[in-house]
């Protein structure tokens, strides 16, 4: 239970179908400390609101403290990431660590039959298993960030919410008397609240933000920049850099500390190439090709391509269609209509031959 | 089981976090409640109302052996030791690495504000491996004159039990012109102590340990000793404590104390339930560790471990099966804190880590031992079982162990 309308509405419902439900909330980080406040409780109102749903609902909560597993399963792998011109994102490597795999154990501990979270995907019972489904919303769908769950955590998940739109959460919070039902949805990576990741990676990696050039697809350098970790592929806004047409970065070298600018036109790849894949479906892992619908966003809708399995837990996909790069280290996550069949990290994007002979005609 | 059902079955062995208050108290705070007057008014109701803190000061003097102008009503124990620890301006501070975090960050803020150059002005005392304090630590730092030294050393540690060697420590203190402190707060009800004979300048008290209300505390201090208060605005407890007088709490206190002579009469049946938990855990696990167990203990405390599994599955799992015991110290968002306390010891982080504790009262009765002693077995051996078939990865037991 995070405190927010989703895991208590997931908790409510449950303790209201009669369930013996016991509320756990995760402490992962010092939330003064992240905001700057150090005489703070170590606790943030998000705690304190988990225990007051949990209160009102009369089920037992308890809090975890995961402070040490957060900061080294998920925050420093976010910021060395960062550091290596990458783009991570920490919200899959909690849920594939502190969250499906320690938080799991522990109520497997408890002796309980299921953890069920406020995550909207939907599980549907398949021919071989359990299987992942985006949810009915697919605005809401958090499947992308689900993609590494594996199929013995699926059997003990449960997504009460993968059926519901966020309206029909909110009046099931109102309905069942839940003070946070009016409470706004997160937007932030938790530890990084109000988005400033540079400033929590100054922070976490003090002085290893270095100065460097910004050039032009021809190598020709047209600016300087602060850091690297104040840039991503795909970003347009400060650049600095005055030009005829609308620049984007195109690509972050972390090595030579260089990021490079080019027309939007110049992002467009058709191969990605991923690394540490993830399959929960079965058949994806045994066949070693297949047609899938890829989402290299969370936010992309998804578009058509082909899956090919290489050695070493890589695989690549090749796009039907160019689509603007994604920064390495985002998840590439494949489906098969709304079933996740899994995914892996995006290890580079490239253009391949043919489409660099149909944007050079 | 829905939550209700496991509340009014559920037994309560955290008494060192806080006791239920006695019926005696509560029917005197009743009473008291309807006092209208202010302690410090002149007209009859005011009368009625000193009247009620002072017989409260006389019972909770009596207890300790100490004149009632001696003590100072507080909001609790954590008032009561800031107060000390302030209130007594002596510049250098030696306190040990055990004592309650109202000492410690006291003590810590400061030292903070009155650092000057490289002079230590905090010194923290370690303990032996039961949990003891060193004497000998303590005969070092004060050196030959410790006329600016405040000692400050808890009677019995509230995580272990373990008591503190205070009387010694006192006149250790004095010989080199130090005041002493002592954080008491774990101990009435539980062992006969008087100040007298502990030598003490200054002592905290919380009643919410041995049957009186939460929110209500003193700290005693020793003869005319020029005590600075922590807040200003009224002349109330001698000016050491300004603020209209908490009098319900007072009076409920004041009970409590009168009835800790019961409390030590029952001490010896208390310590044989201690005893039985720990033989019977003992036999399920040879392997449990029990903290200070060598050492002169409280007759109510046990810290020990279970082995592999961490403090807060068995906090969760035992309040689950309705036994209520602690880990650590909870902090306020009720996450579990590591213990400082054990860290201490010296002791690895996979014993440390692996330790809960059970602390028994006045109203705990012979049947509450063999409760628990059935909801540690089946949790134990439940978690072994799913260990065993491989599904517990991380938190049952052997491989996360501590933190």
């Amino acid at each position: 239970m995070s405190g927010g309308v989703d895991s208590s509405v997931t908790a409510a419902l449950y303790a209201e179908a009669g369930y013996d439900v016991v509320g756990i909330t995760l402490q992962l980080y010092d939330d003064g400390a992240a905001r700057g406040r150090s005489r703070a409780c170590c606790a943030g109102q998000d705690i304190h609101d988990a225990r007051r749903v949990a209160s009102h609902l009369g089920i037992a909560h308890y809090v975890l403290d995961y402070e040490d597993r957060f900061r080294s399963e998920v925050i420093d792998d976010f910021a060395d990431s960062y550091l290596r011109g990458e783009t991570p994102i920490p919200c899959i490597t909690c849920n594939q660590t502190v969250k499906f795999r320690d938080l799991l154990a522990a109520a497997r501990d408890l002796d309980a039959d299921a953890l069920a979270t406020g995550h909207y995907v939907r599980r549907v019972a398949g021919a071989l298993g359990p299987e992942m489904h985006r949810a009915h919303d697919h605005e809401r769908d958090q499947s992308y960030f689900l993609f590494a769950t594996t199929k013995e955590q699926l059997a003990f998940l449960r997504f009460p919410l993968g059926d519901m739109a966020k309206s029909d959460v909110r009046r099931h919070a109102e309905r069942l008397g839940l003070a946070v039902a009016e409470k706004p949805d997160s937007q932030d990576i938790c530890f990084v609240p109000g988005g400033n990741y540079a400033a929590v990676i100054e922070r976490l990696r003090p002085g290893t933000a270095e100065a460097g050039d910004i050039v032009d697809l021809a190598g020709n350098v047209v600016g300087r920049h602060a850091g690297i970790i104040h840039y991503t592929v795909g970003q347009r806004r400060g650049l600095g850099i005055a030009a005829t047409e609308p620049l984007y970065v195109i690509a972050v070298d972390a090595a030579s500390r260089r990021i490079t600018v080019g027309p939007k036109a110049a992002l467009l790849c058709d191969r990605v190439v991923l690394r540490n894949r993830h399959f929960i479906d079965r058949g994806a892992e045994s066949r070693s090709a297949g047609d899938v619908t890829v989402r290299l966003r969370s936010t992309h809708p998804g578009a058509a391509a082909h899956l090919t399995l290489l050695e070493n837990g890589a695989a690549e996909i090749r796009l039907a269609q160019p689509e603007p790069a994604t920064a390495c280290g985002q998840a590439a996550v494949c489906y098969r209509g709304d079933k996740l069949l899994g995914g892996g990290w995006i290890a580079r994007m490239e253009r391949t031959a043919e489409l660099q002979q149909a944007s050079a005609a | 089981m829905s939550g209700s059902d496991r509340r009014t079955e559920a037994i309560y062995l955290d008494y060192n976090a806080t006791a239920p208050v006695k019926p005696e108290v509560s029917e005197a705070i009743a009473e008291a409640l309807s006092i209208t007057g202010n302690p410090s008014s002149v007209h009859q109701f005011g009368r009625d109302a000193r009247d009620a803190v002072e017989t409260a000061r006389d019972r909770v003097a009596a207890m300790i052996g100490a004149r009632p102008e001696d003590i100072v009503f507080t909001a609790g124990g954590t008032e009561a030791n800031n107060m000390a620890l302030n209130g007594a301006r002596r510049r250098r501070l030696v306190i040990s690495a055990i004592e309650h975090p109202s000492i410690l960050r006291a003590a810590e803020s400061i030292a903070d504000s009155t650092s000057r150059g490289n002079e230590k002005e905090l010194e923290v005392l370690p303990v032996d491996s039961l949990g003891v304090v060193s004497l000998q630590a303590l005969d070092q730092v004060l050196g030959e004159n410790a006329d600016d030294v405040l000692v400050s050393i808890m009677l019995a540690n509230n995580e272990t039990g373990v008591i503190q060697p205070v009387a010694d420590i006192a006149t250790l203190a004095h010989e080199r012109g130090a005041l002493v402190h002592c954080d008491a707060v774990q101990a009435p009800g539980r062992i006969a102590f008087d100040v007298a004979a502990l030598g003490v300048d200054m002592l905290s008290l919380s009643a919410h340990k041995f049957g009186g209300p939460k929110g209500i505390g003193a700290l005693f201090v020793a003869g005319a000793f020029d005590l600075e208060p922590l807040i200003v605005g009224g002349g109330q407890e001698r000016s050491r404590r300004p603020g209209t007088e908490n009098v319900a709490g007072i009076v409920g206190f004041g009970v409590a104390a009168q009835l800790a002579a019961e409390d030590l009469q029952r001490a010896p049946h208390v310590a044989a339930m201690r005893d039985r938990v720990e033989q019977n855990l003992s036999e399920i696990d040879p392997n449990v560790i029990i903290f200070g167990a060598g050492a002169e203990r409280l007759p109510n405390t046990s810290c020990l471990t279970m082995p592999g599994v961490q403090s807060e599955m068995q906090v969760m799992g035992l309040d689950l099966a309705g036994v209520a015991v602690s880990a650590g110290s909870a902090c306020s968002s009720g996450k579990v804190e590591p213990s400082h306390v054990l860290r201490a010891l010296g002791l690895p982080d996979g014993e440390t880590g692996c330790a809960i504790r059970i602390s028994f009262g006045w109203a705990s009765r012979d049947e509450e031992v063999d409760k628990l002693v059935r909801a540690w077995r089946a949790f134990y051996a439940g978690l072994s079982a799913r260990f065993t078939s491989g599904v517990s990865q991380t938190s049952g037991s052997g491989t996360a162990v501590g933190r």
